[in-house]
């Protein structure tokens, strides 16, 4: 029996005072990086080039699956597990494997048993959970430090869980590089147990990292000034090619006694983007604490999600605890890095070529996906009007957009509104 | 050093599951787990869904498919597909381009979702004293999420009647009347968790009357399309009749039970609204809402849930599956009766086969559950919840026996 038939002879049109819910509800702000896909899309200019995509692609300008994810994926097929639900902290064998990743094999946290690492919802989820975790046991101190400029997505994630943003010096504008001595000042005079952000590796937007001796100085004065340290680290493997050397920041801060909490995300290191693949740690004085703090998280991720996805958890997990596939996927990592990285190098070369006279050298010298130009938002408008080179209004571009293919275009672009 | 997490409480694991991990713990080869609702097979395993399996097998072999993210708000063709089973494929709402939804994780992601978006723009802006209303009993969680998401007042309504075994009508009713205007209710779609019990046809017209005249917000809960009556029109009738009585709603669906998809965290917001303009201004909101809890939902179980019912021979293949779940769960249900009534068990039992989906609300009471937990190595919600999947023709004798037990000698 149907009932739209049954109802046929009632009239569903409703009397015109009859208002909607949503009569108050304002239109959203149309998200700017989406925009600049969108306007892409709409462009007929064959020689388009998209430098908003915040995800790899290859030399052919393609979305790449990691042959190692292909390889993983066809195991676990094999193997015809069930579906039932995962713990609310997510699957055992990814997030131990999650957090060794992160902290070393030998490390004496996870040794001790001092850390909880929990599966989430990516880079984002794990943010938010970490975000709601401070908001609701984090109660002496209100406030989360962000450098400027940071992702843009961290200050809605924070603000929304309740915490208030705040920011210290990052980028300096002048040199395209790291305002090392601004940054300082500015955390010299952040007050005691607030909380600062720092991007463990390949900064985003900027692509400025600090050096070792850098990051060995900025430990001291946290630790003097008593914050609580909260890693972002979305990017392990990709900013330099090699796993260690991109978790060096992160180990270094823990080796000097900071008990952090830490963001992971495997979205850009094994592609798996769609499949919200992520962890979350917060590493404890003891066992015994990591053992409170897991059972609270718990309480805050089941109102909001119950359970994590399975898939892409899965597919890490393979990845990371199988020899040879864990081999491999350290080979493409590296081959995705090495791409960016002659893609950074070319991109100059072809400025030089064009006859640039400007200093390029912060293309080279930033590391990551991402790399602060120095273009001004007048020299962006005309990049993307006149070449329909599309990126975002700061400046930044996305070197996983270049390709040997589009790299001269985009040199004579730069070139010509630099000029 | 003083720890800055040195106060953090140690907090009581959530019942469900620690219900089946003592289950998982118990060496007794007798054990049986009425716990969490998850299907089981009559051979007491875990079942993926033979279509699910089919088309997991055309995903892998589609070298055109990568992992790249979905869009915020999920895959389209998930989200309008799935919207499309709640309200029907002829939904005059959908024609009127007045239905959007958001993809979610599960069922409890939608909830979450929703509820985000109602404290935020519903009621004035961010007003969190607007009443939640959640039934007597209900799913354990509802009451997080809505907190959780900002709301001050999360109340219960009157639903379950433990003497009589049955639906509260005139509590509910009564409570509907009383509810200060424009507060929101959670109704279950079908097959109540944890009772069982569903309003009838007229019942549901007499809600749907007293909710529009006082201008309530209409929550469908909707966890087991299909799997309560073994048809998915059938159990998506409350659904539907309330879109012709003209209410602006939400429905968070959940895929993990009648899909057997569970952990790939498969669900869906719909959203009805009264024109496409009104709409497209809620869809640029959850948009907001999603950027800043996941950014954008998993692809895999969507992308196997669209495939499915947008293919004719898959989406026909799927309804048996499902049929084949409610089947084995109905005559579970017969069974258990006939043996508790022919064991001359004290009490009446007829409930067993009155109540729908997959929980029986027994009527046991904590000290019974704990004799058969305890005693018996049967695991069950301290409320007398059973899931009614955990039976089979292999435990039911032993489990009609336990209960036999429990409720003659157990005050």
């Amino acid at each position: 029996m149907n009932i739209y038939r049954l109802c046929l002879g009632i009239s569903i049109s409703l009397p015109a005072c009859f208002s909607s819910w949503w009569s108050e509800v304002q239109m959203g702000p149309p998200d700017p990086i989406l925009g600049v896909s969108e306007a892409y899309k709409r462009d007929t200019n064959p020689k388009k080039i998209n430098l908003g995509v915040g995800a790899y692609r290859d030399d052919q300008g393609k979305p790449f699956v990691l042959s190692c994810v292909r390889k993983a994926e066809a195991q676990i097929a094999a193997k015809k597990l069930d579906k039932e639900y995962l713990a609310i902290g997510g699957l055992g064998d990814f997030n131990k494997a999650c957090a060794k990743l992160a902290l070393g094999d030998d490390n004496e946290v996870i040794k001790s048993g001092r850390n909880i690492t929990v599966q989430t919802i990516s880079g984002t989820g794990s943010l938010r959970i970490g975000a709601n975790f401070l908001s609701r046991f984090h109660t002496e101190a209100r406030e989360v430090y962000l450098p400027t400029p940071s992702w843009g997505n961290h200050t809605p994630i924070f603000r929304d869980a309740g915490m208030q943003l705040k920011a210290y010096t990052y980028y300096d504008p002048k040199t395209c590089g790291f305002d090392f001595q601004g940054a300082l000042n500015d955390i010299s005079k952040i007050p005691a147990k607030s909380v600062i952000m720092l991007h463990a590796c390949a900064h985003n937007p900027t692509g400025v990292d600090p050096r070792p001796e850098q990051w060995k100085e900025i430990a001291e004065l946290v630790k003097k000034r008593n914050l609580l340290v909260f890693f972002d680290m979305a990017y392990q493997g990709f900013a330099s090619g090699d796993i260690d050397r991109d978790a060096w920041a992160v180990r270094y801060f823990i080796e000097q006694g900071h008990n952090i909490l830490l963001s992971q995300s495997f979205a850009k290191n094994m592609g798996l983007y769609g499949e919200r693949v992520g962890g979350f740690t917060v590493v404890c004085k003891d066992a015994e604490e990591a053992k409170r703090v897991e059972s609270q998280l718990k309480i805050l991720i089941r109102p909001i999600y119950s359970n994590p996805p399975m898939n892409g958890a899965r597919i890490a997990a393979t990845i990371l605890n199988t020899p040879d596939l864990y081999k491999e996927w350290l080979g493409e990592v590296h081959g995705m890095a090495n791409r960016i990285i002659t893609m950074r190098e070319l991109l100059v070369a072809n400025l030089k070529k064009e006859g640039s006279t400007k200093n390029w050298q912060h293309v080279i010298d930033q590391i990551g996906m991402f790399c602060f130009t120095g273009l001004k938002p007048e020299q962006v408008e005309r990049l993307t009007k006149e070449f329909s080179v599309y990126m975002t209004k700061d400046g930044r571009i996305s070197m996983a957009g270049v390709t040997s293919g589009n790299v001269g275009y985009l040199a004579q672009g730069i070139h010509s509104v630099t000029k | 050093i003083m720890s800055l997490f040195g106060e953090v409480p140690q907090a009581t694991p959530v019942a469900v599951f620690k219900v089946t991990n003592d289950f998982k713990e118990d060496p007794n080869p007798k054990k049986v787990n009425l716990g969490v609702g998850a299907y089981r097979t009559d051979e007491g395993q875990p079942w993926v869904l033979p279509v699910v399996k089919k088309v997991e097998k055309i995903i892998v072999a589609d070298d055109s498919l990568n992992h790249e993210y979905l869009p915020i708000l999920g895959l389209p063709e998930f989200r309008s597909s799935a919207s499309k089973i709640a309200l029907g494929e002829d939904s005059p709402a959908i024609q009127e381009n007045r239905v959007g939804a958001v993809q979610c994780l599960g069922g409890t992601g939608a909830l979450k979702i929703g509820a985000e978006f109602l404290r935020r723009w519903y009621n004035g802006n961010n007003n969190t004293r607007t009443p939640v209303y959640v039934s007597a009993p209900t799913w354990e969680n509802h009451n997080a999420v809505f907190v959780n998401a900002g709301f001050e007042d999360v109340r219960p309504y009157k639903y379950w009647d433990a003497e009589k075994r049955g639906l509260d009508l005139s509590g509910f009713l009564g409570d509907l009347e009383s509810a200060p205007k424009h507060s929101i209710f959670v109704l279950h779609a079908c097959a109540h968790n944890p009772t069982g019990t569903d309003p009838t046809h007229v019942e549901w017209m007499q809600v749907a009357e007293v909710m529009k005249r006082r201008k309530l917000f209409v929550f469908f809960d909707s966890a087991y399309q299909g799997f309560a009556s073994g048809c998915l029109d059938k159990d998506a009738w409350a659904v539907r009749y309330f879109i012709t009585q003209g209410f602006e709603m939400f429905c968070a669906q959940s895929f993990s039970k009648n899909f057997g998809l569970y952990n790939e965290r498969v669900g869906n917001l719909t959203i009805v609204a009264r024109d496409p303009d009104n709409l497209k201004r809620v869809l640029s909101q959850m948009e907001k809402i999603v950027r800043v809890t996941w950014s954008n939902p998993p692809s895999q179980g969507a992308r196997l849930v669209a495939v499915t019912l947008n293919n004719p021979e898959l989406f026909s293949e799927w309804k048996d599956n499902v049929k084949t779940m409610a089947d084995r769960v109905l005559s579970m249900r017969a069974s258990l009766r006939a043996k508790l009534e022919a064991l001359e068990t004290p009490g009446t039992w007829d409930h067993i086969t009155q109540q729908i989906g997959m929980f029986s609300f027994t009527g046991l009471n904590p000290n019974q559950v704990e004799y058969l937990i305890k005693e018996k190595s049967i695991y069950l919600m301290a409320s007398g919840r059973i899931n009614m999947c955990g039976l089979t023709t292999k435990n039911i004798d032993y489990v009609a026996e336990s209960i036999h037990e429990s409720v003659v000698n157990v005050q």
